[in-house]
């Protein structure tokens, strides 16, 4: 009986080994070539770069390009983790790589990066249509959301100067600014993780923040310090963390109109039936505005190739000539219509010259 | 003697109406708990298919192509080259304009041209590659319309009015004029079901996601079910009970309460970044789903064997069968049906999570059909994941009706299960 039993697991051991080996083995040689470009990164980016890869897959022979879409700094990560098939070929990025990715980059051999701006998109504070549409400042934005404010007037007597600060005491639009309605303070916004965040905190917040001159001093005494007030959200329930998808937050807007959203362009351009865009600066967040760099909040979208990988993936370069024409990325091309806010026609034609000759980014200034 | 039991009898008459009442009132919390979850699942259903019930048809609008052999700039038809390179976007257009000929001015007609899909022209060039009789001739064809186009087509008639927030007025008139020589009309979406992902919602579809559901799917089966029966007979049948049993059984009890994330972190250390298996691909995600269905597969096979009553492995062993005999020859077929119904559970399970393939790559735009396990794949789950978070708004009727077909799967699978059961289970 003992003796049995032994055989039987021995022979079940043996066969389970075997199956998971032959699977490996199978796929292991057949990671060593790919005929798809592989693209990871920026969630923002990802509705445009797959309208390009669908139309690149469509018009060309070669394959469609697989997207992942695993955010910007997910996207780096990955990118960055070394030279061959196994590794994507293209990283997206709603931001500008930063210079510890591309440090890490450089050690891990990828030594030859293509940098090329694609564009632009707006950031929106919306809210529904069933209420007045709010007109803001960037300041405005700031003392309302940031986690600690310069002391307001009512509370200055109690301090010996006028430079203190004080945890975010607003709790309507009206005490943030008179002008503003007598409505409780409520933005859905998308949690740290996202690029949005980040370029909301950067372009709005900070925006405002550098308008209270003492803290512009700030930056140059104390940069760190600067930063973590600039950048601080408020977490005592006035900012709600709404999750990374935009259209959650145009539904929960729709039935709640005293609370505002924060969001891309795309989604407000798509849903503008149920939400309005605020006007922030006195300006509209329009196609036009964000493209002439009126309307304030706005980022610059980018991808990185992999120069190693050219000639190595087939395809690439036809996926950059794609991306780079004037029917794509162009001032009516089809990539507008989608919602990106396309670069000047100057900036398009010498940054679509550099990318043909498949110029690497130096590093510097990142 | 005869006085005390008087007075239980009289306590008890008294209490009856009490607990009569209680025994109703537990009854009615059972009923008000049943309805809670039924108006729940009602509520679900009818917003999901509200939603989506639209996305199975489409708007086409019928265009009078002439296969103009100067347009398209072809002069050979045999030779490929040019047929590739021809301008059949041209052919669209010129069909649009000689339709509406009062249109002028470059923004209108590019507003015009916005009306019809760019799907368009691949479906002429596909034609004209198919039968090269037609360079020269005219055809009515149907195409699909734009996505706008169709969201408005659709909202037409609804009870909040038309949805006109990406359509211009003028795009309004020339849908009504197409209505009126009835050319515009819902047709039912086979695409849907053929296709793979596309950023154009209009041609966007599900069916590269449910090959490599199928795909992923097998690879699952093919590893989790072996694994598991021969996991599941060998502690049931064989091992002797010790600590080391104990421990692998309260580890494979464990398994199955692990959050189904976690699963995907070890696909991804172990499957990817040590047997360096490619990522997206239906062999990692199958991989992975099989370790994430194993003590699922494990827990019922076992509860299965136990079932199997001992007399008739007493009676095969009293005649003189081995174990593995009677193993092989009479618990396995008795307890098959029990562990079918786990692994389909299981299965349906593995079709619908999305938490680890996160890890391993498999939430991607991939539009081409997967043709092999080793071609990138996604999933249905994930293609609903992708859709939820689209800006346009023709995605919400596909997300919709993603859901829709997956829900339909999963209650086949389960019925399946149900009915296997019911027609194999044996009772004792």
């Amino acid at each position: 009986m003992k003796k049995l039993s032994t055989t039987a697991s021995h022979i079940k051991v043996a066969a389970i080994g075997c199956g998971i080996a032959m699977t490996l083995a199978s796929t292991q040689a057949l990671s060593a070539s790919r005929d798809y470009i592989s693209i990871v990164g920026s969630s923002t980016v990802y509705p445009f770069a797959t309208v390009v890869a669908e139309r690149f897959g469509k018009t060309t022979p070669n394959p469609t390009p697989k997207i992942e879409s695993t955010g910007s700094g997910g996207g780096m990560k990955l990118f960055c983790s070394g030279v061959g098939t196994s590794h994507p070929d293209i990283t997206n990025a709603s931001r500008r790589m930063k210079k510890s990715e591309f440090e890490k980059c450089q050690k891990a051999g990828v030594t030859d990066i293509v940098e090329v701006l694609i564009g632009f998109d707006g950031i929106v504070l919306a809210n529904s249509v069933k209420t007045k549409q709010m007109s803001l400042t960037r300041k405005d934005i700031f003392l309302a959301l940031a986690k600690s404010v310069p002391a307001p007037k009512s509370m200055q007597d109690q301090f010996t100067t006028s430079q203190t600060l004080v945890a975010n005491p607003y709790k309507t639009w009206k005490d943030v600014n008179p002008a503003l309605p007598d409505v409780k303070i409520e933005v859905l916004g998308p949690p740290p993780t996202s690029g949005t965040r980040d370029a909301f905190a950067e372009l709005a917040l900070e925006g405002g923040c550098k308008k209270i001159k003492w803290i512009k001093a700030m930056k140059k005494q104390d940069k760190k310090a600067y930063k973590a007030l600039c950048h601080t959200i408020r977490e005592d329930g006035h900012y709600v963390e709404a999750g990374e998808n935009d259209n959650l937050i145009v539904q929960k807007l729709d039935a709640n109109p005293d609370a505002l959203g924060v969001f891309g362009f795309s989604f407000l351009d798509q849903n503008a039936d149920k939400v309005q865009g605020s006007l922030i600066e006195g300006q509209v967040p329009t196609f036009d505005t964000i493209a002439d760099k009126s309307y304030p909040i706005s980022r610059p979208l980018y991808f990185y190739v992999k120069k190693a990988h050219v000639g190595v993936v087939p395809g690439i370069e036809g996926y950059l000539s794609e991306f780079t024409s004037e029917k794509a990325w162009g001032g009516e091309g089809y990539l507008a219509e989608k919602g990106m806010i396309p670069l000047s026609a100057d900036v398009r034609k010498a940054s679509g010259a550099d990318i043909k000759a498949l110029k690497p980014m130096s590093g510097e200034g990142l | 003697m005869s006085n005390s039991s008087k007075g239980t009898t009289e306590l008890i008459r008294k209490t009856l109406a009490k607990r009569y009442r209680a025994e109703k009132r537990f009854r009615l919390y059972g009923v008000i708990a049943i309805l809670f979850g039924v108006s729940c699942v009602a509520t679900l259903f009818v917003d999901i298919i509200g939603k989506g019930h639209g996305a199975f048809r489409q708007t086409y609008i019928q265009l009078h192509v002439n296969y103009d052999a100067d347009i398209l700039g072809v002069s050979d038809i045999n030779d490929s080259q040019q047929v590739a390179l021809a301008d059949f976007s041209g052919l669209v257009k010129k069909s649009l304009r000689t339709k509406f000929t009062d249109v002028s001015g470059r923004r209108e007609k590019r507003e015009l041209y916005k009306i019809v899909s760019n799907s368009a022209e691949y479906e002429l060039a596909d034609r004209l590659k198919a039968s090269h009789s037609l360079l020269g001739q005219s055809e009515k064809i149907w195409v699909l319309a734009d996505d706008d186009i169709d969201t408005y087509f659709k909202s037409l008639n609804s009870s909040d009015g038309p949805f006109i927030g990406r359509t211009s007025e003028k795009q309004q008139q020339w849908i009504q004029s197409l209505i009126d020589d009835g050319q515009i009309e819902l047709r039912f979406n086979s695409g849907f079901f053929k296709t793979g992902d596309s950023r154009e919602p209009e041609q966007a579809g599900i069916g590269g996601a449910i090959v490599g559901s199928l795909f992923t799917l097998f690879i699952t089966l093919a590893l989790a079910f072996p694994i598991g029966v021969a996991a599941a007979v060998y502690l049931e049948e064989f091992a002797p009970k010790n600590r080391w049993t104990d421990f692998i059984e309260v580890n494979i009890n464990n398994l199955a309460a692990v959050p189904s994330i976690i699963f995907g972190l070890l696909g991804l250390a172990i499957f990817i970044n040590f047997f360096h298996v490619p990522r997206s691909v239906p062999i990692i995600g199958g991989l992975v789903l099989a370790v994430m269905t194993l003590p699922t597969i494990i827990i019922s096979s076992r509860a299965a064997i136990k079932s199997v009553p001992p007399s008739i492995r007493e009676a095969g062993i009293g005649i003189g069968a081995s174990p593995v005999q009677v193993v092989l020859h009479h618990v396995l077929p008795l307890a098959l049906p029990g562990m079918l119904t786990g692994t389909i559970i299981g299965m349906a399970q593995a079709l619908g999570e999305t938490a680890p393939l996160l890890m391993i790559g498999m939430v991607a735009f991939i539009v081409d059909v997967p043709g092999g396990f080793t071609d990138p794949a996604t999933v249905l789950p994930v293609q609903i994941f992708l859709w939820a978070d689209s800006p346009e708004r023709a995605f919400v009727e596909k997300t919709s009706a993603a859901i829709m077909v997956l829900l339909a799967f999963l209650i086949t699978m389960n019925t399946v299960a149900v009915v296997l059961r019911k027609r194999l289970e044996r009772r004792w």
